[in-house]
């Protein structure tokens, strides 16, 4: 009987793929619902016997949309899977826990040894790195440590996450376990958006699974669902959130390492981030280290969105080109329009153009532009892409999702967002210039988070504004 | 009230849970459709909160609303990735055709339209959610029909 692998996974479930199950297996195929690959404009992507068909409409046109064998497809062969590497290839619930306990028997301090040799840092945004976190929870002497998993994943352009969990959510659980046993934590809980409910059910049933493995035996594993909040992917608005409140950001120090949930030291981690643990234990963090470029080490999800051809997820070492993944693995705009901008890093993060499209991805030489990788999104937009309005949704996207605690971020956003309205009325002058120059200036030093401090970042890229020039 | 004791128990179920008054709000969503004043008063009363402290949750949060919304709730992404490819245009489309701006709903509760950030298909926009189903490359008769 031929064997069909089916996606299970939210985009290709929009595109078909419940309907392509059933079709298949009242055809008398062998079904297994399967993570995705990613790869967004194959979807859905059939594998039928280790032969991959996409994007599939039709059952008896399979031919026509035949890609080869899976392993051969280049857009995945070229990629270097080391968080996805099972993602998609079979059913993420059969799951053998004998490495996963193997590694549990190693000491907390040589598996922090290997996280530090490493270089692996935060895959959230900030890029902090990730040993340090480690070392000081493991140092601080509490009653109770936590495990905090930050599935919030609310910047547009990204959906690694997403697709992790859907697709071999038993990563995360490896990364979670690993850290908990390392740090001294043995409670975990995942804070997953609400947007996201096919990730929740699947994610669920893997506890579950989980737990009839005998794995969580030593460690509490909670799912919490969010309730529709952005900055509840602010590590400290989503601590306030966890514990029953408004999601407004605590001010720091004291660190969640320190005094996190609940006043408890807590290990605070983006999915990505301690999904690409189980990868760094297995092949050792010198090697790890080696991948990559400098200080950008290892592997990153980068996303591929907006206006392109070949848009997805591509796992790639740090350090090609953004015109190697927008040209090369994206092929270009999906308009067929001549390229415009692309927003690197989420809502939060600039809009570069032509002129900075062979700056390297990494996190150094993204810095130097006054830009940032983020979670490793990459929105990008034909020549049709006006400015003015960009700037001013960053304004208006902020003054939204501000959880209002800070003055700067509140007002600020607000009033940038009038001036903005103001300025694509018309009244494009050098006076409202230099309000929107000064309200960048004052939010960036002032505001209590990334959320208030880091708008002005798509507001000056878009406008060609500089930092500080208020002054 | 009947209804209520039903719904306190709903909120009942959530005590010692993690973030339970968000929780506990949720699941009122879910079953109710939306939040009312008596709610919030339960939820005060269980949590052994103001009512201030539970209607400052609610506003807080965007999946929360204190008003009915319509049998067919449209969602559109509104955010950066939907933008390059469209999804103003479609937006103003939608809401011509409905009579309704974002954040509206129909007097005969019918129909609701509302903006999203990001449902994570940013690779296949426009996306959009018809109630529960999620619908990507999202056109004006797939929300419409």
């Amino acid at each position: 009987m031929s064997r069909a692998l089916v996606p299970n996974e939210t985009l290709a479930n929009a595109l078909g793929a419940n309907e392509l199950a059933r079709e298949l297996g009242a055809r008398g195929y062998q079904v297994v619902r399967s993570g995705g690959f990613g790869l967004a404009w194959l979807e859905p992507m059939l594998v039928i016997d280790g032969q991959a068909y996409g994007p599939v409409r039709d059952l008896d046109a399979l031919e026509e949309v035949a890609l080869g064998p899976v392993n051969e497809i280049p857009a995945i062969a070229r990629q270097r899977r080391i968080i996805f590497d099972r993602c998609g290839r079979g059913n993420p619930m059969d799951y053998d826990p004998a490495w996963l306990l193997d590694q549990l028997r190693r000491s907390p301090r040589e598996i922090i040894a290997e996280i530090r040799a490493s270089g692996l840092r935060g895959r959230g945004g900030a890029g902090f790195p990730a040993h340090i976190k480690w070392q000081t929870v493991h140092d601080t002497p509490a009653p109770q440590k936590y495990i905090v998993v930050n599935a919030d994943e609310g910047d547009s352009g990204t959906f690694a996450d997403r697709l992790i969990m859907e697709g071999d959510p038993f990563r995360l659980i490896e990364g979670m376990l690993l850290a908990g046993h390392a740090v001294g934590a043995d409670k975990g809980i995942v804070y997953l958006r609400s947007e996201y409910p096919l990730a929740a059910r699947i994610f669920d049933q893997a506890i579950a699974r989980a737990r009839e493995l005998g794995l969580l035996e030593n460690f509490a594993l909670e799912l919490f669902i969010g309730a529709g909040a952005y900055i509840c992917g602010e590590e400290t608005s989503l601590l306030e959130s966890l514990e029953g409140r408004r999601g407004e950001v605590r001010s720091k120090p004291p660190v969640p390492a320190v005094a996190g949930l609940f006043g408890q030291p807590t290990l605070v981690h983006n999915v990505i981030s301690l999904c690409s643990v189980p990868g760094i234990l297995r092949m050792g963090g010198a090697a790890y280290a080696e991948i990559g470029v400098g200080p950008s080490t290892g592997s990153m999800t980068f996303q591929l969105a907006g206006n392109i051809q070949r848009g997805g997820l591509y796992e790639l070492p740090f350090g090609l080109s953004m015109r190697e993944l927008v040209e090369d693995w994206g092929g270009g705009t999906r308009s067929g329009r001549p390229f415009g901008a692309v927003q690197l890093g989420g809502p939060l993060g600039a809009y570069l153009f032509e002129d900075a499209l062979d700056t390297p991805l990494t996190y150094e030489a993204t810095a130097k532009l006054g830009a940032g990788i983020g979670h490793g999104g990459l929105v990008v937009f034909d020549d049709t892409m006006d400015r003015v309005r960009q700037a001013h949704f960053a304004f208006a996207f902020c003054a939204h999702e501000s959880c209002g605690k800070c003055t700067p971020c509140r007002i600020g956003a607000v009033r940038g967002k009038e001036t903005m309205e103001a300025l694509a009325a018309g009244e494009y002058t050098e006076d409202k210039i230099a309000v929107i120059a000064e309200l960048c200036d004052v939010m960036e030093e002032a505001s209590l988070c990334q959320m208030g401090g880091m708008t002005p970042i798509p507001v000056r890229s878009a406008l060609g504004i500089a930092p500080g020039i208020s002054e | 009230m009947e209804n209520d004791s039903a719904i306190r128990e709903l909120v009942s179920a959530c005590v010692g849970q993690t973030g339970a008054p968000v929780t506990a709000l949720r699941k009122i969503m879910a079953t109710h459709g939306h939040i009312t004043d008596e709610h919030v008063g339960i939820v005060a009363d269980v949590f052994n909160l103001s009512r201030a402290d539970v209607r400052g949750i609610v506003s807080f949060y965007s999946d929360f609303s204190t008003t009915p919304r319509g049998r067919k709730h449209i969602r559109i992404c509104q955010a950066e990735a939907c933008q390059a490819v469209g999804c103003r245009g479609l937006t103003r489309e939608v809401s011509a055709a409905l009579g309704l701006g974002l954040g509206e709903t129909s007097e005969d509760l019918a129909v609701s339209l509302e903006g999203v950030y990001c449902l994570g298909l940013c690779a296949s926009g426009p996306s959009a959610m018809v109630n529960e189903r999620i619908i990507a490359h999202a056109t004006r008769e797939d929300l419409l029909q």
